[in-house]
């Protein structure tokens, strides 16, 4: 049984690269979906309803269906309205629209939490409503949303490996993939385990240790 | 089946299967209405699925619970490692462990059971934390009150602290029952013909994938908010002056 662990060491490149692209997918995802969550968060302050109505419905929807139907519409069903895709940028369309409503509903808690008082004294100062925002109201937002944002990057890790179903060959893809040709899944899983459960351990830890870092500037 | 008759793509089944032209988007509401009994019945799998690891998982999360705030050390220690592993492995790893890993393994396990095992593990996992967050929000005077009134604790666990802790636990717990319905969406994958399953399948036959796959959406997103609504009426009727 142990000789199989040697499959690891034998195809350790096509490991290394499938650990790559699950990093790349989960990096670029994330900067995206942050992106256009916050692009979301801020639209859903706007003064037209119209306007936050359909930012309400579209985080309604991209949140009460599974990640797997949304993909299968990116990458299937995306020719058939003229979206040809690989699936690597399928892949990262669909995680970075998927985390961005995830990520638009934290940018608006982190809205919500400074005091209306500050706003109003900054725009009697005469800072412009750009100026409120990334000088009165980022800076101590995202020190209030820091561990909702660790938590969702780790849960955006583990849906890449659903990337795997359409093709993307990321790290789950490449060691099932190996599981099954040399049939071998337990040393293959297990190392695939592994590397989720240690990569997401020492995430949440340097998230913990930058939160009581940033902690201290809060003096409230 | 009723979709084998129909062609892929060519005007007269365009024309046949009532297709309508937007824009240039050709877009069949047919093949919707068509499919509508096919993915219902795969919805209802959906919801034994989810039902069935929110069913298992609900006890096991209050045991690793109780375990995680034991007073000693070795229930602590395998409570921490439980809910550690199985909130960091990705739900589709813990599918593949167990329908070709554990069979490896020499446990043979069916799609079903595989699919119903590595779902329940990861609700419990969750589940715990979220319970675990209510037992610490319980009042320690309302314990030791009891325990001064003579009370077990076996019977100040079960009269004062649980309904406390499913009062408190409540909209996490309901949350997460929409995680599970979404969650199922993933056994597609080791052939369990659910909802997901069963919109490959007809997207598959009848090449229409933008329709079917919308559709399938549509179905998971009425099974959450029935699942919401559900949750908020219990809400209601759990909740207490004042609290």
């Amino acid at each position: 049984m142990f000789s199989e662990f040697s499959i690891i060491a034998d195809n350790l490149p096509d490991i290394a690269r499938g650990a790559w692209l699950t990093v790349v997918t989960w990096l670029s995802s994330m900067f995206f979906g942050m992106a256009l969550g916050l692009g979301l968060a801020i639209c859903q302050r706007s003064a037209y309803a119209p306007v936050r109505m359909v930012v309400a419905g579209f985080d309604t929807v991209i949140r009460g269906t599974p990640f797997l139907i949304q993909l299968f519409l990116f990458y299937y069903a995306g020719p058939f309205v003229g979206l040809s895709l690989d699936p690597l940028p399928a892949g990262i369309l669909g995680l970075s629209v998927y985390s961005s409503a995830y990520f638009s509903e934290i940018f608006r808690g982190g809205f919500e939490s400074i005091p209306k008082g500050q706003l109003e004294a900054a725009r009697i100062f005469g800072l412009s409503r750009w100026q409120t925002l990334t000088r009165i109201t980022m800076p101590q937002m995202l020190i209030v949303i820091f561990p909702s944002l660790v938590n969702m990057m780790i849960i955006l890790v583990k849906e890449t490996a659903v990337l795997s179903v359409i093709t993307v060959s990321e790290l789950t893809a490449t060691l099932s993939t190996l599981g099954s040709i040399h049939f071998a899944y337990v040393p293959t899983l297990t190392f695939l385990a592994l590397f989720y459960w240690i990569m997401l351990e020492l995430l949440s830890f340097v998230g913990k240790r930058v939160e009581t870092r940033l902690a201290r500037y809060l003096t409230v | 089946m009723f979709y084998e008759s129909k062609g892929v793509g060519s005007f007269a089944d365009a024309q046949r299967t009532g297709c309508r032209e937007f824009g240039g988007l050709n877009f069949s509401f047919d093949i919707i209405l068509d499919s509508l009994p096919l993915l219902a019945r795969a919805a209802v799998g959906t919801v034994i699925f989810a039902s069935a690891a929110f069913a298992i998982g609900l006890p096991l999360g209050l045991l690793v619970c109780t375990g995680s705030l034991s007073s000693s050390r070795l229930p602590r220690f395998l409570s921490r490692m439980f809910v550690s592993f199985f909130r960091s492995v990705p739900l589709l790893v813990l599918l593949l462990i167990a329908y070709y890993g554990l069979p490896a393994m020499g446990l043979n396990t069916t799609a079903t059971q595989a699919a119903v095992m590595a779902l329940s593990v990861c609700e419990a996992a969750y589940l715990s934390e979220c319970f675990r967050g209510g037992f610490m929000a319980v009042p320690k005077g309302q314990v030791e009150a009891a325990r001064m009134f003579g009370y077990s604790r076996w019977q100040t666990l079960l009269r004062i602290k649980l309904p406390t802790v499913i009062r408190l636990s409540l909209p996490a717990v309901v949350n997460e029952a929409t995680l599970a319905v979404k969650a199922s969406s993933l056994i597609s994958v080791v052939g369990i013909l659910e909802l997901t399953r069963m919109s490959q399948n007809i997207a598959a036959s009848t090449f229409r994938p933008l329709e079917i796959y919308l559709a399938a959406g549509a179905f998971y997103l009425v099974i959450n908010i029935v699942v919401i609504r559900l949750g908020r009426f219990a809400e209601r009727r759990f909740a207490i002056e004042g609290w």
